[in-house]
C-alpha cells in the first residue's frame, strides 16, 4: 500500500483508539475477567491493528475485529508465562475455550459491557474515592496524571487508590454485571453519586485558586449522557439535566480576574442557552416520568433559574415549592438551608434568617462556611451590621478557597465602610 | 467462594430488649438459618456469649499475656458470624443484608482467602 494509505489507516486507527479504545476494553474485561489483562490486551489489539490493518486492509467491523484480536494476544500470553508458571496454562486454556462467535460483538454487546463497567466501577463496595479514581481511569480513558492533578492530590497516591480498588474487586469477587432490576436503585444511586462528585469537583474546586476546574465538568457530564443513553432511569437524566444546568452558567459565573460573581449579579446573557434549552428538555422529560427524586428536583429548581431572564424576574414562589417537595425526599440540613435561602427572597430576610438560625441552633452546620455567609447576607439586607461582619468572619475562617475568601473580604470590607460612616 | 459475615451489634440493647423481642428475633435468626441451609449458602455459623465473657491472649517474647474482655472496647460487640458459600459479593451482600442484626448493628462481610495448592 502507497504511504499516504498507510497514513490514512494509521489516522484511522488514532481516531478509532479515540472513539471507541473504552468500549473495546469494557468488552474485554468482561472476556478476560481482569482490568489489568484487558489493558494490555486492548493495546495489544490495536498494535496488531497498526501492524496488520495496512497490508490487509481495514475490517468491515472493526470493533469485533479489535476485541478478537484482544483475547487471542491475551492467550498468547497466558501460553508465553505458563513455561513458568503452570496456572497459566490452564487459564489459557479456559480463555480459549469459551471463544465467542465475533458476531457476538454487536453494538448491543457492547453497550451492555460499557454499562456493566460503569456499575463495577461504582460499585458501593469500594470507597467513594476508589470509585470516583476508577470510573475516571477505565470509564473515561482519563490518566492518572490527569486525575491527581484534577483532584490535587499527588499522583503516586491515586495510583495506590486504583490499585487498591482493582485489588478489592478481585478479591471479594466483585462480580462485572449489571445489577438486576431489584438491585438497580441502590447501585444507580451509587453511580450517580459518582457522577455528581466529579461533576461538583470541576465545579467549584474544594480549595486552591481557581473556582471553577473545567475538565471535570466536561468529564461527567459526558459520562452522564452515555449512562442516559444506555440506561434512561428519571433520576440519570434529571442528574444530567442539573450538571448541563449548572455548567450552562459557568462563563458567567467568575469575572476576567477570577472573582465570584454570584446568581443575582450574573451577566446572564453569557449563559450558554443551548445547554440550557437541552438542561430544560431533559428536566420534563425526568419529571414527567413520576418517578424522579432528588437530582430532578435540584434540576428543577435550576431550570426555574434558567428560566428567568433577570434575577429580578426569578420565580421564588415555585422555587421555594420545589425546595418543600425537595427537603421531604431528601431531609438534609443543606437542603433546609437553601431552602431558607429561596425563602427569604419570597417572604422576606426576616423569616429567613429565623430559619438560618433554627438549623444553625440544631448545630448541623456549624462548620460550613455558606451557611454562615448566609446569615450574614440576611443580616446585611435586615440592616443589621455587626451581625453579618461576625458571620462573614466566621465563614471566612471557615473556607480556603482563594476567590471565595475574597468574595467575603470585599463583603466586609463593605459593611465595614458602611459602619465607619454613619447614616444621617 | 466463601465469606465470613461477622455480626456486629450494641449488645448492651439486648439486656434491655422486653421478652417477646427477644424471641421475635430468635425466631427470625432461626428462619434465616434454615433458609439459608436450604439454598445450600450455609457452611457454618454460631452465636457467640457477650464480649465480657472474651479474653484476649497475645503471646510477646514467648511469654502469654492474657487480659480480661474483647481485643477493642467497640461501640458494636462481635456476637456472632455465618460462614456462607455465594457466588460473588453481591450475592454475600444479599445474604448479609437478610442477617436480623443488619438492621440494628452491621455485618461485616469478608472473603475468605484461598491459598493455591502447591
Amino acid at each position: 500500500m502507497s504511504a499516504e494509505a498507510d497514513t490514512g489507516v494509521r489516522e484511522l486507527i488514532e481516531a478509532l483508539y479515540r472513539s471507541d479504545s473504552r468500549r473495546v476494553l469494557a468488552t474485554l474485561i468482561r472476556l478476560l475477567g481482569g482490568f489489568d489483562a484487558a489493558e494490555e490486551a486492548m493495546h495489544d489489539a490495536f498494535t496488531a491493528a497498526l501492524d496488520s490493518w495496512p497490508s490487509d486492509g481495514v475490517p468491515e467491523n472493526p470493533r469485533a475485529w479489535l476485541i478478537s484480536a484482544g483475547r487471542f494476544k491475551a492467550i498468547d500470553r497466558l501460553r508465553r508465562g505458563a513455561r513458568f508458571d503452570a496456572a497459566l496454562a490452564a487459564a489459557a486454556e479456559r480463555l480459549e475455550a469459551s471463544a465467542p462467535p465475533v458476531s457476538d460483538f454487536t453494538d448491543d454487546t457492547l453497550e451492555d459491557d460499557r454499562l456493566r463497567l460503569i456499575f463495577t466501577c461504582c460499585h458501593p463496595a469500594l470507597s467513594a474515592d476508589a470509585r470516583i479514581a476508577l470510573t475516571l481511569r477505565e470509564v473515561c480513558g482519563l490518566g492518572t496524571e490527569q486525575i491527581a492533578h484534577a483532584f490535587l492530590i499527588p499522583a503516586p497516591t491515586l495510583a495506590q487508590r486504583i490499585v487498591r480498588a482493582k485489588g478489592k474487586i478481585r478479591d471479594a469477587q466483585i462480580p462485572y454485571q449489571v445489577p438486576s432490576r431489584a438491585e438497580l436503585p441502590e447501585r444507580l444511586e451509587a453511580v450517580l453519586h459518582v457522577l455528581y462528585l466529579v461533576f461538583n469537583e470541576g465545579y467549584s474546586a474544594s480549595s486552591g485558586e481557581t473556582v471553577v476546574r473545567h475538565d471535570l465538568s466536561a468529564e461527567a457530564i459526558r459520562l452522564g449522557r452515555l449512562l442516559v443513553e444506555l440506561l434512561p432511569e428519571p433520576e440519570a437524566i434529571g442528574l444530567l439535566a442539573l450538571m448541563l444546568l449548572h455548567d450552562a452558567r459557568r462563563p458567567a459565573r467568575t469575572s476576567l480576574a477570577g472573582e465570584l460573581i454570584l446568581l443575582d449579579e450574573q451577566d446572564r446573557s453569557l449563559w450558554n442557552r443551548e445547554q440550557i434549552h437541552e438542561g430544560l428538555a431533559l428536566v420534563e422529560q425526568a419529571l414527567a416520568s413520576r418517578r424522579f427524586g432528588p437530582y430532578t428536583l435540584q434540576a428543577a429548581i435550576a431550570a426555574v433559574h434558567a428560566e428567568a431572564s433577570t434575577a429580578a424576574a426569578t420565580d421564588w414562589r415555585q422555587i421555594v415549592g420545589l425546595y418543600d417537595v425537595l427537603l421531604r425526599v431528601e431531609a438534609s440540613p443543606v437542603v433546609a438551608l437553601n431552602r431558607a435561602a429561596a425563602l427569604a427572597m419570597r417572604d422576606g430576610p426576616e423569616i429567613g434568617l429565623a430559619l438560618v438560625d433554627a438549623i444553625l441552633a440544631r448545630g448541623e452546620l456549624a462548620d460550613y462556611h455558606l451557611a454562615h455567609s448566609a446569615r450574614a447576607d440576611l443580616c446585611r439586607r435586615l440592616g443589621r451590621p455587626q451581625e453579618a461582619i461576625a458571620a462573614y468572619e466566621r465563614s471566612l475562617a471557615l473556607t480556603t478557597q482563594a476567590p471565595e475568601r475574597r468574595f467575603i473580604e470585599r463583603r466586609l470590607a463593605e459593611l465595614r465602610a458602611d459602619l465607619g460612616n454613619p447614616r444621617n | 467462594m466463601k465469606y465470613l459475615c461477622l455480626i456486629y451489634d450494641d449488645e448492651s440493647r439486648r439486656g434491655t430488649m422486653p421478652k417477646e423481642q427477644l424471641d421475635k428475633m430468635m425466631g427470625e435468626y432461626g428462619a434465616f438459618t434454615e433458609g439459608i441451609r436450604k439454598s445450600g449458602q450455609y457452611i457454618g455459623g454460631e452465636a457467640l456469649q457477650p464480649s465480657q465473657t472474651a479474653t484476649t491472649v497475645r503471646v510477646r517474647q514467648g511469654k502469654i499475656s492474657t487480659t480480661d474482655g474483647p481485643f477493642a472496647e467497640t461501640k458494636e460487640q462481635l456476637g456472632g458470624f455465618y460462614l456462607i458459600n455465594a457466588t460473588d459479593l453481591n450475592e454475600a451482600i444479599q445474604v448479609a443484608s437478610r442477617i436480623p442484626s443488619a438492621r440494628s448493628g452491621s455485618i461485616e462481610v469478608r472473603p475468605i482467602r484461598v491459598f493455591d495448592a502447591q
